[in-house]
């Protein structure tokens, strides 16, 4: 609001040499948004410098440099889709949609398996990962679809419109397999078609729908011998209710997590970490870097992280209800749904109280995909902020 | 409509904003459950954590301590340890690979002489055991395979090669029944307390002295801590500290090499399964302990063959395992008539003057009870009765004490059918026959005939039912000697450290104490020393030429589908006897022909003197 008031106080005659900042449009966009966003990631580069230290021989910095360039190249990404009007992209819906789909489809045809799943593509930098940049294609192509079809067809038909146009490349993902995009790209396409008004009964009734699938899952179908999911899915996913069973299976790897979380009390082990440190939890720069940072800085860098998911979640919330316009409304909630739901589950699994499903914890999590993709994703947020701060004001700037 | 597309400006409908509203609410429930976890991990149970993160990183390998020595009471050292190597199989290094493990295990089976099911399966067993632990597969190994696998380490990942520590016997096979063997400690010591600090893997006395003094001999295993990841591999300077083990302390024996060997070359020399024992008469202990046939301890140091344990285990005649020196269970004869002497006297049922005609038989119910050989001797008093054992004086003792338990009572308080307490496991009691104890048989059906007064008169001469081995006949003679003291027979002197300090001498309280009259004590000691060295004596043929005073019965006890069994006990010196010598062999026929030349052979060590041959006139029992 400050902005909106410096200038209005300002005589016309002014606003023809507009200040570098004003030009560079940094007025306009969500400070703590932005402050949250960097500070995950500087954060993240700092915890992978020091918990990643030995893990690559000869090169310490291997994983906090690449990071670091991830981060960068994330920030500039950022930075033009926030100079970008978002509206656009409601325009290029299909063609987003079918890129989605094609990219998603293509990682079978020429993707790299690792740990026997297909899921990305082997660029000379590094590995892309459509489907981590599909989160974000499918919030701007769904919103688009939900937007331009509001007048068509019954209720019903629409919901089972939303339905098939988000599940579809769900289920693409979820072939690949990678079960905790798919997971993320379901309640992408639930959030926008909840913000997008879809019936109070008919989201009763997909929760119930869901809940019955996933009953027959993972109970009805490997009983009647016809599993769905492949077994260290379906361990990974029911393990952590029995966490102290076998050592050598996710439930060993989640009860170390926990263990690591709570030998960090309140300040952390630092160097003494001896948890993620001795390998005693896997993935310790990817899915389980929430553990490194709460063994290495106890409750209160862990607090201080989650502090910042709540700041980026509670500014994307805002943002919803700041859109100049519905499309802006609902890709905006997407990003929040899709945000919220990666940490809550990505936390929630370090702690012990969610399944492993192999989501990263946004920003934080080693990854060029996933950094990249958030800060793309935020950078969309930053537009929808800047573009509501420019119609309050009556006129576009640039 | 809900969505008012494209249109300007914050306003939204009310209930777009419901929607946020709950969504916004959904995620500050969610922030809510992640703080309120968090919370409950780091700060409630925090602690708990942090010492599983500890426990987690670090491995204890203990580092075993050496057994103390078990020494003879010169101080010459019967049991030590020599160090071995021993090929140990770390299973969390074995490859993973089902396939590649197998060709190892394949590979170390072969290179060892066992096959690939006996390894799998030592390697099975231990492991539900002490499943960290390097389980050993083989001791003693070879220096060649050592080089071998030493050279090929990394075709045989998980293998190691270490020293252990091992009994070493350097006297051999001499008194091999008193030390017992060394085992690993197993499942059900475990959970008993006496076994408290141990860990699955741990050597304990499994038997005899090795298991009766384990607390002295065992010492203090040592550790050393270091910090592993999480694969178990050491980590780069994760050594955290080290406890160095402290070795057992040296446990000193009453036993006297010189004396237990003439013992044992005593017993081998006849030939046939049977035992002694050399005991001091005051304090019960035992200076030399046996029992015939014998065995290597050092066979248990290594896995049995099949011979062995055939010859060791199931061999239900030779048993070579037994100590019968406290586990045989055999009637003694004549040797029994001291017991029955004390029994009358105390009982007032003859007196030590009282002439009893002796016509060389005696009947009761119809059944006629004769002297061995027919013999007669006329009216005799106790202390002939002793030299020339005659067996109608005792059966008239026998017969006047029935009725009373006189002659169990008494037979109990000196020490028959019960066990000694010596300080060594397996021990029997033997059998000590009471009225009740047939009556009871005989209502179960399990015998043909209740007690009569014939059992009473079998009994006063050692024959019938009564069971006893030679300690207890030992623990008895040096009653008697000692004037009632009835000692508790101990192999153990004193706890030494590793330089010789004594830490603890073991002096065993005396039994109990049992009224003996210095006048009983008197005939009675004067009747045995004219048995063994007066010209009528039984065993005068024996020891009618040794220098030493002696007071010594025979004994030739009927047992029951066997030959005769032979015994003799002797008290030396006489009047004041020091040491008391009890011999037994099973089938071994009179006592004067087996059992007493072997007390002979074990005394003539004991005082260094050598017996004069003597002439006899075919002296019997």
């Amino acid at each position: 609001m400050y902005a909106t008031r410096a200038r209005q106080a300002r005589p016309e005659a002014f606003t023809a040499r507009p200040s570098i900042a004003e030009r560079l449009g940094l007025p306009y966009m969500d400070g703590p948004l932005f402050f949250a966003s960097l500070a995950l990631a500087v954060f993240s580069v700092f915890v992978l410098s020091e918990a990643t230290m030995r893990d690559v021989p000869g090169d310490p910095g291997y994983f906090a440099d690449r990071q670091a360039i991830y981060a960068g190249l994330g920030l500039i990404g950022m930075y033009v889709l926030a100079r970008i009007d978002y509206s656009r992209f409601r325009e290029l819906r299909v063609g987003i949609y079918t890129f989605l789909c094609v990219s998603i489809s293509l990682v079978f045809v020429f993707g790299f398996a690792a740990r026997g799943s297909r899921r990305a593509f082997d660029l000379p930098f590094f590995s892309f990962q459509p489907s981590e940049l599909g989160k974000l294609l499918l919030v701007l192509a769904l919103a688009g679809f939900v937007i331009d079809g509001a007048r068509r067809g019954s209720a019903r038909q629409r919901t089972v419109r939303y339905l098939c146009l988000g599940l579809a490349p769900a289920a693409l993902v979820f072939l690949q397999p990678d079960l905790g995009t798919a997971l993320v790209f379901g309640v992408i396409t639930l959030a926008v078609m909840y913000v997008g008004g879809v019936r109070w009964t008919h989201l009763a009734t997909i929760g119930a729908v869901t809940v019955a699938l996933v009953a027959i899952v993972l109970v009805a179908a490997p009983t009647v011998g016809a599993p769905i999911l492949k077994g260290y899915q379906e361990e990974r996913l029911t393990s952590f209710l029995d966490p102290s069973g076998d050592p050598s299976d996710a439930g060993y790897q989640q009860n170390q997590a926990k263990i690591a979380i709570g030998s960090g009390e309140e300040t952390g082990r630092g160097d003494r970490a001896t948890q993620t440190r001795l390998d005693f939890v896997p993935e310790r720069h990817t899915d389980f870097i929430f553990a490194v940072i709460g063994e290495r800085y106890g409750f209160g860098g862990a607090a201080l992280v989650l502090s910042l998911y709540a700041l980026l979640i509670w500014r994307a919330l805002r943002i919803v209800t700041l859109s100049k316009n519905s499309y802006g409304t609902l890709v905006a909630g997407g990003i929040a749904a899709m945000l919220l739901f990666q940490v809550f589950v990505n936390v929630g699994m370090n702690l012990g109280i969610m399944p492993i499903t192999g989501i990263p914890l946004p920003l934080m999590s080693y990854g060029g995909s996933s950094v990249l993709a958030t800060f793309l994703a935020i950078g969309v947020l930053e537009s929808i902020h800047v573009q509501a701060r420019l119609g309050q004001r009556g006129r576009f700037a640039w | 409509m809900y969505l008012r597309s494209d249109e300007r400006g914050p306003a939204m409908s009310n209930r777009l904003a419901l929607r946020i509203a709950v969504f916004g609410g959904v995620a500050l429930v969610l922030f809510a459950i992640l703080f309120f976890r968090l919370w409950t991990l780091q700060l409630v149970n925090g602690e708990e954590f942090l010492a599983e993160a500890n426990n987690n990183r670090t491995r204890e390998y203990r580092v075993v301590a050496p057994r103390g020595n078990i020494l003879d009471r010169d101080g010459e050292v019967l049991v030590d340890n020599r160090t071995s190597l021993a090929l140990q199989v770390n299973p969390r290094k074995l490859p993973a690979d089902p396939k590649e493990r197998r060709a190892e295990l394949a590979q170390l089976a072969a290179l060892t002489n066992a096959t690939l099911p006996k390894v799998r399966k030592a390697l099975h067993e231990e492991l539900e055991l002490a499943p960290s632990a390097p389980v050993t597969l083989r001791r003693d190994v070879g220096r060649y395979l050592v080089y071998f696998l030493q050279e090929n380490q990394d075709r045989f990942p998980g293998v190691e090669v270490r020293r252990v520590f091992v009994r070493d016997y350097p006297q051999g096979t001499l008194a091999a029944h008193l030390f017992g063997n060394v085992g690993e400690v197993s499942e059900k010591q475990l959970k008993d307390p006496r076994y408290g600090s141990l860990e699955p893997g741990d050597t304990v006395g499994q038997d005899g002295v090795e298991f009766q003094y384990d607390e002295v001999l065992r010492g203090r295993a040592g550790a050393t801590r270091i910090q592993v990841d999480s694969m178990g591999r050491p980590t780069p300077g994760g050594q955290l500290n080290v406890v160095e083990p402290a070795p057992g302390d040296n446990l000193r024996l009453t036993i006297d090499s010189g004396l237990q060997e003439a013992g044992e070359a005593a017993l081998s020399g006849v030939g046939l399964p049977g035992a002694y024992v050399a005991m001091d008469v005051r304090s019960g202990a035992i200076l030399a302990m046996g029992s015939n046939p014998t065995f290597d301890p050092a066979v248990f140091t290594k896995p049995l063959t099949q011979s062995q344990v055939d010859e060791l285990y199931r061999d239900p005649v030779l048993s070579p395992l037994i100590n019968r020196a406290i586990a045989g269970a055999y009637p003694t004869g004549s040797t029994y008539k001291p017991i029955t002497s004390v029994a009358a006297l105390a009982s007032g049922n003859v007196t030590t003057t009282e002439p009893i005609l002796d016509d060389g038989a005696f009947v009761l119910g119809g059944i006629t009870f004769e002297n061995a050989g027919g013999a007669a001797y006329g009216s005799i008093s106790m202390q002939r009765a002793l030299e020339v054992s005659s067996d109608v004086y005792y059966y008239t003792l026998g017969d006047r004490m029935n009725g009373t338990l006189a002659l169990q009572e008494w037979a109990h308080r000196l020490g028959i059918g019960r066990e000694t307490g010596i300080d060594l496991p397996g021990e029997e009691p033997g059998l000590l026959p009471t009225p009740a104890w047939r009556n009871q048989l005989y209502r179960e059906d399990l015998t043909e005939r209740p007690w009569s007064a014939g059992d009473n008169v079998n009994l006063s001469v050692g024959q019938g039912d009564l069971q006893a081995d030679p300690l207890q006949m030992a623990v008895a003679y040096a009653t008697i000697a000692n004037g009632g003291t009835v000692p508790r027979p101990h192999v153990a002197m004193q706890v030494e450290d590793g330089a010789g300090r004594v830490l603890r001498e073991i002096e065993p309280k005396p039994a109990r104490e049992v009224p003996i009259d210095p006048e009983w004590r008197e005939t009675i000691l004067a009747g045995l020393h004219d048995a063994a060295q007066s010209g009528s004596g039984t065993s005068y043929g024996v020891f009618g030429g040794f220098p030493v005073p002696v007071a010594g019965k025979t004994g030739t006890a009927e047992r029951f589908g066997y030959e005769d069994q032979s015994w003799y006990v002797v008290l030396a010196p006489y009047p004041d006897p020091e040491i008391v010598v009890a011999v037994t062999f099973e089938q071994g026929g009179f006592g004067a022909d087996t059992a007493a030349p072997a007390a002979l052979q074990i005394l003539s060590e004991h005082f260094d003197k050598e017996a004069e041959p003597v002439e006899t006139e075919g002296a019997i029992e």
